[in-house]
């Protein structure tokens, strides 16, 4: 057991440390949460004219609308829809070589990463979560969670970030076999924007492409957190998301250290 | 006169030079290059994707029918789209400054706008334009056309690539005194590419005069959309501003070679 504790004392260490390393960039965070506040302001007035021509589509109202892009534009960088996180770390280390150091640890690969990306993550939420919300909350009407819509926002943004790290992580892993990884890191940078609801609330999706959207992995990205905060959900329903993004998250890292495991043995350390 | 337009002339087969440089060295790179072009293709194609789901839901938004808004769309594409092709690189300017590139360039008898602008010159962000002009294409199709609603779209075409181009340097010129934060123009340039992807009826009266007077992408696309389309405006604004997107465009171009000629002769490297 003292194995396990050990193992969590180091996570928590490095997430610790990965944290400190991003409240570095101020400027860049200010800027970054800036740019994130006007895009707020230009999508909460598209949904709201959205809402005024068709009221309650989707299941949503025109408040939910609009706190739904708030908390997407909040959320977008904790959950790293774009790109960046430990993952962008891994795959510059994979081209330069460098990832030989990490293999040689006596800790898991793939907990290291995973740890420094939840301190990345955990920094995000604190500054470029909060601000939108309260920039939002400055210009618009939103609506805010209840009881216990609070822990289990918190719990979907948690499984949220996993479920992202791994897939991030999957795409970097394969810079062992491509070298370059840029155009996998664009498809799902694509398929994360999309299908994450950040272009458009997934409850506006049609049919077929809806129930895709809502049963992939990028659904807990943005349209579950959100769906929990607004309480737009049934308990059932609630429960059914948050065991899919579980298992989506669970999925991910077994599917994760499969692919470590081919990789570390097929690389070739060169040198002397 | 002759010495300006000998000056430009110059400068104009300088970028060439450098752009077709550029371009044999990322041709190298054949798959990753089409992936790219494959990615950014349906990654630009996403709004339009987006609105298109929209509509599913309504047949007016804030007053406009799907094709008008193609139109719209269209017209902001196609400006962002060239001047992304042409200046987008201006926004590396701050890591230009960190790595001391720009210390190089500064000594080669090539103007340092257009060395900054050339620099890893990508073709492929043609398939932006493409995608735009494709929508654009579609808007076009339904418009009751006349010579003078004909000219006035060239006309608002051409001035929305120079009030983005004009946006994109005035806005990188930022970098000379803060070396990053390249995220803040981000808002004004994509977001202002965004924002005039709809109808300006979508957001309220002091948003649309804040575009029409502060920074004026009002001018863009909707202005000269609303004669071109024979709609009125909304706000009632007078009709002569259908043909005021050179003034914008003059006004965003010399505040911004303004900015630029303050920013180089701000600079003073990064002395390391």
């Amino acid at each position: 057991m003292a194995g396990i504790g050990d193992a969590v004392g180091l996570g928590t260490r490095i997430a610790a440390l990965s944290f400190r390393r991003y409240a570095t960039y101020r400027a860049a965070t200010l800027a970054g949460a800036f740019t994130n506040s006007v895009f707020g302001v230009i999508n909460a007035y598209v949904l709201l004219a959205v809402w005024r021509a068709n009221p309650g589509v989707g299941g949503y109202d025109a408040v939910d609308a609009v706190t739904f892009v708030w908390l997407s534009q909040g959320l977008l960088t904790v959950v790293s829809i774009w790109r960046g996180g430990a993952d962008a770390d891994l795959s510059d280390r994979i081209r330069s070589g460098d990832v030989v150091l990490d293999l040689q640890r006596p800790v898991s690969l793939l907990g290291w990463y995973l740890a420094a990306d939840l301190g990345r993550a955990a920094y995000q939420l604190v500054t470029r979560g909060v601000v939108p919300v309260v920039v939002g909350a400055l210009l618009f009407d939103l609506r805010w969670p209840h009881g216990w819509a609070v822990p289990a926002f918190l719990l979907a943004v948690l499984l949220g970030v996993v479920v992202s790290f791994s897939l991030r992580m999957l795409v970097a892993l394969s810079g062992f076999w491509l070298l370059d990884d840029t155009g996998l890191r664009n498809v799902l940078a694509f398929l994360a924007i999309f299908l994450s609801g950040l272009t458009l609330p997934l409850v506006l999706f049609p049919g077929v492409l809806g129930t895709i959207a809502f049963a992939s992995p990028f659904a807990t990205y943005l349209q579950l957190p959100a769906d929990l905060w607004l309480g737009t959900r049934s308990s059932a329903d609630a429960w059914g998301g948050l065991g899919l993004a579980a298992a989506w998250a669970a999925v991910g890292l077994v599917v994760c250290s499969m692919v470590l495991r081919r990789a570390t043995a097929k690389v070739v350390v060169q040198g002397g | 006169m002759a010495d300006v337009l000998r000056t430009w002339g110059r400068a104009g087969v300088d970028y060439v030079r450098i752009a077709r440089m550029w371009g044999r060295a990322l041709r190298t790179y054949r798959a990753s290059f089409w992936m790219l072009v494959v990615s950014s293709f349906v990654t630009s194609s996403l709004d339009f994707v987006a609105l298109a789901i929209v509509f599913t839901h309504l047949d007016r938004l804030a007053g406009f029918d799907v094709r008008e808004i193609a139109f719209l769309y269209g017209a902001s594409g196609l400006g962002i789209g060239v001047a992304d092709l042409l200046v987008g690189r201006v926004e590396r300017l701050g890591a230009m400054i960190r790595t001391g590139a720009l210390d190089a360039m500064l000594t080669r008898p090539v103007p340092l706008l257009v060395q900054v602008c050339a620099d890893e010159f990508a073709l492929r962000r043609i398939t932006r334009i493409v995608q735009a002009g494709a929508v654009f294409a579609w808007g076009c199709w339904w418009i009751d056309w006349t010579p003078s609603r004909a000219a006035l779209t060239v006309l608002m075409v051409v001035c929305s690539a120079a009030i983005f181009i004009g946006l994109f340097l005035g806005f990188a010129t930022v970098q000379f005194w803060t070396q990053e934060s390249a995220e803040v123009a981000n808002a004004f340039t994509y977001g202002g590419n965004t924002i005039t992807q709809y109808p300006l009826s979508v957001y309220p009266g002091e948003v649309v005069k804040a575009l029409t007077f502060g920074v004026p992408v009002a001018f863009v696309s909707w202005y000269p959309a609303l004669e071109v389309l024979g709609r009125r405006d909304p706000f009632g604004s007078p009709a002569w501003f259908a043909y005021a997107p050179p003034v914008a465009a003059l006004a965003v171009g010399t505040a911004a070679a303004l900015a630029w000629r303050a920013g180089v002769r701000h600079y003073r490297s990064t002395g390391s």
